[in-house]
């Protein structure tokens, strides 16, 4: 069989599959919650919660979507907010080109959708509406890098790359409840076009745990350590804190720099991290190694002269398999026992 | 940084004459709209309209000539659309282009630019000695309508079919802020080959837009040829009608059928977005243009332009 990526699991079409007894079935669907590790507290739609508490502030708030409100947290704020909420249908070129227009005006519109169709059907829209206008809008994005196991039609695997190279635009990772929580904040109270990643549904917490507070532009340091150097976004901060608590039974020291806002790039803590001599320097997204956090590092590095020792964590090249997510966290090497086992292996 | 000096190269001597200028102007024209209109009063409208679109032709020929090219059938054809809009329809103030009581105008053909900083020049919120200016390094009037380049200009437009969703947007927005403006659009007959067009038409007629005017210039030129041809959008005015909109098709160089269609569509009681399809003619006003070839790009030898201005001005209106 040609055709299929390098890293697919997948066998021929044209061979039938005998179903599995129920108790060994690996089923497609999976929540937001299951990204974290098992017995992880969740809070319920902390980008919904944190725009209605916003909104009843700012009168300028307005919330839009293209037929994905349920899917996007939106209809909480829909629900508290009704005449405020603007459902555009299955259109989204149309819901960028209003949200546009609703800037102009002078409102706060914050836009939601999937992330392939924000980044792949509406770029045009957002880049030539929004961004080189630097409205004051906020598109916000469910189902980002491989958060589905319905394949490439409902995977951004591209989406940062994609807006990494649109002037104007901040791009935001968030990796849990609580950042996600102040991240909507902190862009509402920032002046300009935004992307932020979306986790919705019962979305994990973990960062109550460490001694955090998101702040836009700004990387932080959740735990240090002296062997190796995670720089992570995404539910990928997740991974690398647990893989970094694993990985300190076996003897291997891991730091963890959080890294949320992937443009602009927090350059100045960045490098002074990995000026820290020693370490090795991993960097952990969910999202392809083209054109995501690690890119965005390894530039940096490279053009100040700063050379540690550096590898990436991401999604592979390639249009992923559909199939039940934490086998394909796994295939891909975005687990925490991938992560675990290619750092050991790299430390070696 | 351009963003920040588009205001400041009008020194404050000159904003103050053309800001009294342009007060004049609008002066005499909201008297003229306030009155009950009689066949006089429409008859004195109609030559200065005609006079304003002859103004207009005028302005974007010699634009075209600093450049020695320019979309300059296109302005020529749309001329009396603008007229009507800005010397009729629009309520705004020149000296102020951001004025929140204004009506929006948002040019979608970031192309036509040529032909709405005539209008712009013309109604007094550009100086004139700008014009000399157009498509040169580090002027307000780039080759292609921007937003952060020039006043008046109300969006970025040129990756077509996208001022009509903008349109959308501005128009939810101003039913927000329960503002009486309207949102009028102009775009061409190629954008109705955009999908994105079709979906703010369904987006405009579901929210009950009735702020929102969408002026289409139906030129049937495109640039690979004739519009139908390329991808036919016929028949347009029963596609808006069909899409909930109120639609009226005219002839879009018939000076009296445009002020009519004009104030029907601000006039219209039902609670619906408007369509003006206006049928024009590439290159109006200047006939060895318009006799020639038509191209989207319209071939004009370098020669030519000060011809073209000639043949014009044996055909000023008195």
């Amino acid at each position: 069989m040609s055709g299929f990526a390098p890293n697919s699991r997948r066998k021929s079409k044209w061979e039938p599959r005998k179903p599995l007894d129920a108790s060994e079935r690996q089923l497609t669907s999976a929540m937001i919650a299951s990204l974290s590790a098992e017995g992880a507290d969740t809070v319920s739609a902390p980008f919904g919660k944190a725009l209605v508490e916003l909104a009843a502030d700012r009168e300028d708030i307005v919330g839009l979507t293209a037929d994905l409100s349920k899917y996007t947290d939106l209809h909480v704020f829909a629900k508290a907010y009704p005449d405020r909420f603007y459902q555009m249908g299955m259109a989204e070129q149309v819901m960028m080109s209003a949200t546009a227009g609703l800037a102009k005006e002078g409102f706060t519109p914050f836009a939601t959708t999937y992330a392939v169709f924000a980044s792949r059907r509406a770029y045009d829209f957002i880049a030539m509406a929004i961004a080189e206008d630097n409205l004051n809008a906020k598109i916000v994005c469910a189902l980002p890098g491989l958060t589905t196991g319905y394949g490439p039609s409902h995977q951004a695997t591209e989406d940062i790359a994609i807006f990494r190279g649109l002037p104007n635009m901040t791009i935001v990772d968030p990796c849990d409840a609580l950042d996600t929580y102040q991240a909507t904040k902190a862009i509402a109270a920032h002046e300009g076009p935004v992307y932020m990643r979306l986790l919705r549904g019962n979305v994990p917490l973990i960062l109550q745990d460490y001694d955090y507070e998101f702040e836009l532009g700004k990387a932080k340091l959740l735990r240090d350590g002296k062997d190796v150097l995670f720089i992570s976004s995404g539910f990928m901060t997740m991974r690398t804190l647990e893989a970094a608590k694993a990985l300190q039974k076996d003897g291997v020291d891991c730091a963890v720099l959080h890294c949320p806002t992937i443009k602009p790039l927090d350059v100045e803590t960045i490098l002074a991290e990995c000026r820290k001599e020693g370490r090795l320097v991993v960097t952990a997204e969910n999202h392809s190694i083209i054109g995501g956090l690690g890119e965005a590092v390894a530039t940096q590095l490279m053009v100040n002269g700063v050379t540690p020792a550096f590898r990436m964590v991401g999604l592979p090249d390639e249009f992923l398999d559909a199939g039940a997510l934490p086998v394909l966290h796994d295939q891909y090497g975005i687990s925490t026992e991938a992560v675990i086992t290619k750092v050991k292996g790299w430390v070696a | 940084m351009r963003l920040f000096v588009k205001y400041s190269l009008i020194n404050a001597n000159e904003q103050l004459l053309v800001s009294a200028a342009a007060q004049v102007k609008n002066r005499a024209q909201m008297n003229l709209r306030d009155r009950l209109m009689t066949q006089t009063d429409r008859n004195e409208l109609l030559a200065e309209l005609k006079r304003r679109a002859w103004a207009i032709r005028h302005k974007a020929l010699r634009m075209g000539a600093v450049q020695k090219q320019g979309y300059i059938g296109q302005a020529l054809g749309v001329a009396d659309v603008l007229a009507v809009s800005y010397f009729h329809a629009l309520n705004m103030k020149p000296e102020d282009p951001e004025w929140e009581g204004r009506d929006r105008y948002l040019l979608s053909i970031g192309h036509y630019a040529i032909a709405l900083y005539s209008v712009l020049i013309e109604k007094g919120v550009l100086p004139e000695y700008e014009l000399e200016t157009y498509g040169t390094d580090d002027s307000r009037l780039p080759m292609s309508g921007m937003a952060s380049y020039t006043p008046g200009m109300e969006i970025t437009g040129g990756s077509l079919g996208q001022g009509l969703g903008i349109g959308v947007g501005m128009a939810l927005g101003l039913k927000r802020k329960h503002s009486d403006s309207f949102i009028y659009n102009l775009m061409s007959d190629g954008e109705l080959g955009e999908g994105s067009t079709w979906e703010a038409a369904m987006s405009a007629a579901h929210h009950k837009l009735d702020n929102l005017i969408c002026v289409v210039d139906f030129n049937d030129q495109q640039a690979d040829g004739a519009s139908t041809q390329m991808l036919s959008s016929e028949p347009v005015d029963a596609k808006f009608e069909a899409f909930g909109w109120y639609a009226q098709r005219v002839d879009g160089n018939d000076m009296d059928a445009l002020l009519t269609a004009f104030d029907n569509a601000r006039n219209y009681g039902g609670h619906k977005p408007r369509a003006i399809i206006c049928d024009t003619v590439m290159c109006k006003g200047v006939p060895f243009l318009e006799a020639r070839e038509i191209t989207h790009f319209v071939r004009v030898d370098e020669d030519e332009w000060d011809k073209a201005l000639a043949v014009l001005e044996e055909d000023k209106p008195a």
